[in-house]
Order: structure tokens, then C-alpha cells, then sequence
């Protein structure tokens, strides 16, 4: 045994302390560093809002700019790049947002499987995501010899660009959205099927048995689902009389009872319906057939590399957020700030063109009730995907079409003969709100109770030391 | 109730109770402690000592104590050890053992020759971290050609051999040596040029075995002719 005597020293560790103040300051910083940057950029992207901060700016450095003495071109212009700006500020917020999910529900799911997770780059394992993200950018765009190279190319873009494009009608706040379209609901639902279509492309042009069987399975699955989802979607926009997302939210209130999923009696019902029909085109567990890893080794990715594989992944995990903000939106009563209707939101605007401070407080207020209800959601999601198994083809295909379809449709009767009921008698309305709220409460209360039973049945005891 | 609807209803009580159940369950172990070790340095003392005691781990070989009589050697199912033992003229004709290399790459782990051993010379120890690079650094030698040891004479009446603390050994072996030492040589390198093979360059201790044999396989040559140094 030969060679340099082997160095043990324990390594040039990092003060603990430095690593949980950085990593607390990214990992806070930046996702608020989005969140003010929405808030800032989404009003002001309209002409007559970014006119006016244009004439304000002018005012405050003595230039005396005019954007309505401009000539149209320069007026186009100043739309285009606030335009762009907040374009570039919500697709950063969606990859962002992916990635600090994927790190948040692996260690998740460790947890629920009593194991660590990740825990080496920064305090708890935090920047793994960074790590992957720039581990796949360095890996080889590898295209098989085999597939068809301009689609197998193109594909990923499609997802991304499905993906992208809710963005432009997601609500983050009372006046805080890209665009509130007319036909809100409408535009998100076909825009989501822009990632079917990528989808499909990759399993197709990949040329490979896995990836054509996983592009197959995700086609047959998300088309079937949609049905059901856009059923229950029917039930928000019937209720609230409008498509768009904005509409619907201002139709609820900010209490539990206000909200479509406790407000009628059909609500859970249509909101089971369409969280369901939501994991399932978001291809998420307990439907993940697509890209079984058992079956198909990564199903329609599995010829990917790279950062065309990360733009999957970072889809993936950014649509948890899209799914949790659309079922907030629709059902959990999106922004909605207790104490703060519309008239407060009015009062504090002032009647200047450019809102006073007070407004912008509620805008935060309102941001930050719809990204705390979403983000709740989101862990809803994570926690059943850690909890249920993946389910067969053909159990797919029965729950969709012979339960949740026709359970779809009866909550569309009901809440229509509820809308003739509550016309008649409104008292109605409300005493149903309070008790499904109340219903819920139990539900929630036993819930506890079972699962903290199940930890003293372990002879164990709840320590979230360590986390 | 028809019979009809109960099929139709009797799965979906069956989703809800289940998953309700298994939301609880998965709940629960979110809340609690995990139960896995971080291995290696976030442990609360070293894994080595939280090992059973009759774990077996890397062979370890006190040649204080060796009496050369080969029976782990014979014990061995897969050839594991290699053992060469001499007389040394210089001291008597005395029995040195020249070689004694246990290759902890091949080794299952069955503990067969620690069963035959009369002294306790060879044992498991908790030993088990060894990682190298490159895999014929696993080949652990007990014994130096250069300095072959002693057999060890057994006293009349012995019940006892007083040895060296378990693992000491092994563990002075394995931090020896770089995890990525660079790997030992067993055949002379190819002549990069059509130049003459220079004779001369080979090691008077070499000379008079073949090139091959001047490496760790288990040979029955003896490495080394000459006189051992004390």
C-alpha cells in the first residue's frame, strides 16, 4: 500500500449560520423580488397607466415627458416594452415557482416517507433545484439519429409556450393579472391544450416505443378529462354569470362560506370534479400513466436531454401552480381580502390616474391571500401525490367517464335548479354557505383527530425538529 | 337498493374511505421524526460504532499473531487470500510469511476463514468504508516481500494471543492510502517506441522471476528471492 497518506480533515464546511441566512435570503428574495415586480408591472401595463408613470417620471426628473403629445409609433412603443417587461417578470415567476416546488415537495414527500431528502446544497438542501437546473443546461441536446428532428426539436417549445400563455389571464390580485379577458376560463382551458399537443409531438417524434405509448396515453387521458373539468367549470361561471377569471372571483366573497365550493350545495361536488380532472391533465399522481417510470421508463420524455428535458420539467412542476391558482381562482375564492370589499379597493384608489399608496397596500394584501390559498393547494396536490398509487389505464378511463362525468353534469343541474331556489328565497344561499362551511370544519377537525391518532398508534409523537 | 347501484356506489365510498385513510397516513409521517441516519457526517457518533458487534465488515490480519498455517487460505471459497509462506536462511530457516494479500474487492463477507484461524489472527472487523478509484487498490497486503514477518510460535498451553484492537489495523491500511491512488502496475507498460527492450531497467530483485509475477495475483512464485532485511 503505497501512495500519500489519505487527508480526513473535516473539509472546508461553511459557517451553518452564513448558509441558512443565504439560502433564507434567496429563497425568500427572489420569489418576493417576482411577486413586487408583478405588482408593480401588471397595472402599470396599461397605455393610460404606463402614460401616466411616463408623465410622472417626467415630472420628478424635470424632463417634462408627454407621452400623449408622442407620436402613435412611440405610443406603441411604450406599451410594447412595459408589455414585454411584465411578460418576461411572469414567465421568470412561473420557472421560479417550478423550481422551489420541486425542491419543496421532494422534501415532502421524504418526509412522508420517513426519510431526509434533499439536505447538501444550502440549509435544507434548498438550491438542489438550482444545482439540477444547471446539471441538465450542461448535459448534451442529445436528438435521436432516428426521430424526426424538426418536430422532436420543436416540441418542448409548445409545452413551454402552453404553458406560458395562462399567465397572461392568472389572477395574482384585485388589479394584478396581464390581461382580464372577457373569456377568461375559455382562454385558459385551450391554451392548456397547447401542452397536449407538445406532448404528443415528443412521444411521436421521438421514435420510440416508450415515448409514442406515453404520448398515446397523455393524449387519451387529457382529452378525456377535459370534458369533466370543463363541466365543472361550468358550475363558477353559471354561478358568477361571467368567464372571466377576474368576474368570477369578484362574485365570491372572502369567506369560506362565500365561496363556490361551499356556497351551493352542488359546489364540493363540482370542485372534487374538477381538482381531479386538474391532476389528471396536469398528468400528476395518481395519473401519471404518461410517464409511468415502471412501464414506459419516462413515458413521452424519454428520448429528451438537456434543456429541452428541463423545459418539461420546469412545465411539469410550474403547472402545480396553475392548477392550484385555477381551482383558487374558481372555487376557494381567489383574492378576496376579509374586511376589504370592492367599495375600500374604490376609496383607496383616489381619483388620480396613478393609484394612491393605500391602494397599493391592498393590492399586497390581496396578492398575498390568493398566493398563501394557492400555495395551500399546491401542497394539497404534493400530498396526494405522495399518497395514492398510480391507477391502471382502465381505471383511468372508468373514473372519468362513468363517475367523474356524470357527477360533473348532476352538479350542473343542481346548482342550475339552486340558482331558481335561491332567486326565490336568498336566506337560502347563505344558511347553506354555514353549514357546508361548518360540514368542513368537522371534516377538517376528524381529520386531525385520525391522523394524530396514527401517530400515537406509532408510539411516536409529532417532532417537526429537524425539518 | 338495486343490485346495479350498489356496484356502481360501492367504489366510490371505497375512494373516499381510502383515501382518507391514506391522506391521514402519510399526514402523520410528515409530522414526525424520519427515521434515516445521515450517513456519514450528520450522525451522532460514528456509523462504525453503531454497527452490531458481530458485524462483518473488512477482513483485518494480525500478523503479530499469524501462524502461517494457511487455513483461511484453504477455508476461502473464492480465492479471496493469498499466502506465501518461506524459510529465511539468515534467520535459522525460520518461516517468514512473504506475501499474506486478502482482496477485499472479491471478498464476500462469509466469514469462513475466520472459523479455521487458531490464533485469532484474521477477523471481521466493523470496518466498511474503502471506497478507491481504481479497484486493485483493494487488494490489502498484510505482509511486505521486502520485510516478510515471522510465523507466530503458539505457547504450550495458550488459550489466549493478545492482539491488536479490532479495526486498528485494517483502518491504519485503508487511511494509507489515497481514495484515488493511482492503481498498482501488474504487467511492465508497452514500449511506447520499437526500441529494444533494455534489460538492465528490470530490478535485480525481479530479475529472476517473470514480470508478471511481480504483482498482487495470488502466484504460488515467491515475489522476492533475495535476503530479507531485518
Amino acid at each position: 500500500m503505497t501512495g500519500q497518506r489519505h487527508e480526513r480533515t473535516p473539509g472546508a464546511r461553511a459557517n451553518p449560520r452564513a448558509v441558512l441566512l443565504g439560502t433564507l435570503a434567496f429563497g425568500l428574495g427572489l420569489p418576493l423580488l417576482l411577486f413586487a415586480a408583478v405588482l408593480v408591472l401588471s397595472p402599470l401595463s396599461r397605455p393610460v397607466m404606463a402614460a401616466a408613470l411616463v408623465r410622472w417620471l417626467g415630472q420628478a426628473l424635470g424632463t417634462g415627458w408627454e407621452p400623449s403629445a408622442w407620436s402613435a409609433t412611440g405610443q406603441q412603443l411604450l406599451y410594447g416594452v412595459s408589455i414585454a417587461l411584465l411578460a418576461v417578470v411572469l414567465v421568470s415567476f412561473g420557472a421560479v415557482v417550478s423550481g422551489m416546488t420541486v425542491w419543496w415537495e421532494m422534501r415532502v414527500s421524504s418526509r412522508m416517507q420517513s426519510r431526509v431528502g434533499y439536505n447538501r446544497v444550502g440549509a435544507a438542501g434548498f438550491f438542489q433545484w438550482v444545482a439540477d437546473a444547471v446539471k441538465l443546461l450542461f448535459k448534451e441536446d442529445l436528438v435521436p439519429a432516428d426521430a424526426d428532428h424538426a418536430l422532436f426539436r420543436a416540441a418542448p417549445y409548445f409545452v413551454l409556450v402552453g404553458f406560458a400563455l395562462v399567465f397572461v389571464a392568472l389572477p395574482f390580485g384585485e388589479s394584478l393579472v396581464a390581461a382580464d379577458l372577457d373569456v377568461g376560463v375559455f382562454y385558459v382551458v385551450s391554451v392548456t391544450a397547447l401542452v397536449v399537443v407538445g406532448i404528443l409531438l415528443a412521444g411521436w417524434s421521438s421514435n420510440s416505443k416508450w415515448a409514442l405509448f406515453g404520448g398515446m396515453r397523455s393524449a387519451a387521458q387529457v382529452i378525456s378529462y377535459e370534458i369533466p373539468a370543463g363541466i365543472a367549470i361550468l358550475v363558477p361561471v353559471m354561478l358568477a354569470g361571467t368567464l372571466s377569471l377576474q368576474g368570477i372571483i369578484r362574485a365570491q366573497g372572502p369567506w369560506p362560506w362565500q365561496w363556490f365550493a361551499l356556497a351551493t350545495p352542488a359546489g364540493p361536488l363540482a370542485f372534487l370534479v374538477f381538482f381531479v380532472a386538474q391532476l389528471a391533465e396536469g398528468n400528476r399522481t395518481p395519473f401519471d400513466l404518461p410517464e409511468a417510470e415502471s412501464e414506459l421508463v419516462a413515458g413521452y420524455l424519454s428520448e429528451y436531454s438537456s434543456f429541452r428535458f428541463a423545459l418539461y420539467f420546469l412545465v411539469e412542476f410550474g403547472n402545480l401552480w396553475v392548477m392550484a391558482a385555477l381551482a383558487v381562482t374558481l372555487f376557494l375564492g381567489g383574492w378576496q381580502v376579509p374586511f376589504a370589499g370592492p367599495e375600500a379597493f374604490a376609496a383607496a384608489r383616489g381619483t388620480a390616474v396613478l393609484p394612491a399608496a393605500g391602494w397599493w397596500g391592498l393590492q399586497i394584501l390581496s396578492m398575498g391571500v390568493f398566493a398563501v390559498k394557492t400555495l395551500l393547494v399546491v401542497n394539497l396536490i404534493v400530498w396526494v401525490r405522495w399518497t395514492l398509487p398510480r391507477i391502471r389505464v382502465d381505471q383511468m378511463m372508468t373514473l372519468c367517464w362513468k363517475y367523474l362525468v356524470p357527477f360533473a353534469f348532476a352538479a350542473l343541474a343542481v346548482t342550475m335548479v339552486w340558482q331558481i331556489v335561491v332567486s326565490r328565497a336568498p336566506a337560502v344561499g347563505d344558511a347553506t354557505g354555514l353549514v357546508l362551511t361548518a360540514a368542513a370544519l368537522l371534516l377538517g377537525a376528524a381529520f386531525l383527530r385520525k391522523t394524530f391518532r396514527n401517530v400515537a398508534a406509532a408510539h411516536d409523537r409529532v417532532d417537526l425538529t429537524n425539518w | 337498493m338495486s343490485q346495479a347501484f350498489r356496484e356502481y356506489a360501492a367504489p366510490v365510498v371505497r375512494t373516499f374511505t381510502s383515501i382518507w385513510d391514506g391522506l391521514s397516513i402519510t399526514l402523520s409521517h410528515l409530522l414526525r421524526r424520519p427515521t434515516t441516519i445521515q450517513y456519514p457526517d450528520r450522525t451522532p457518533i460514528s456509523v462504525r460504532d453503531m454497527l452490531p458487534p458481530r458485524y462483518r465488515g473488512f477482513l483485518e490480519v494480525d500478523a503479530a499473531i499469524c501462524t502461517g498455517c494457511q487455513a483461511c487460505e484453504r477455508a476461502c471459497p473464492i480465492s479471496v487470500i493469498a499466502i506465501a509462506v518461506e524459510k529465511d536462511p539468515a534467520q535459522g530457516n525460520q518461516r517468514v510469511v512473504t506475501q499474506f494479500d486478502i482482496d477485499l474487492a472479491k471478498c464476500m463477507f462469509c466469514g469462513l476463514c475466520v472459523e479455521p484461524c487458531p490464533t485469532g489472527s484474521i477477523q471481521h472487523t466493523r470496518e466498511f468504508e474503502g471506497s478507491q478509484r481504481h479497484v486493485r487498490n483493494l487488494v490489502v497486503r498484510w505482509a511486505d516481500p521486502l520485510k516478510p514477518f515471522p510465523v507466530y510460535k503458539v505457547p504450550k498451553g495458550a488459550d489466549h494471543h493478545p492482539r491488536a484492537p479490532l479495526g486498528s489495523l485494517v483502518r491504519a491500511k485503508m487511511e494509507w492510502q489515497r481514495w484515488d491512488a493511482p492503481a498498482p502496475e501488474f504487467l511492465p507498460p508497452e514500449p511506447k517506441v520499437a526500441a529494444p527492450a533494455v534489460p538492465a531497467a528490470i530490478p535485480a530483485a525481479a530479475a529472476t522471476a517473470p514480470p508478471a509475477a511481480a504483482s498482487a495475483a495470488p502466484s504460488t512464485s515467491p515475489t522476492v528471492k533475495e535476503e530479507p532485511k531485518p
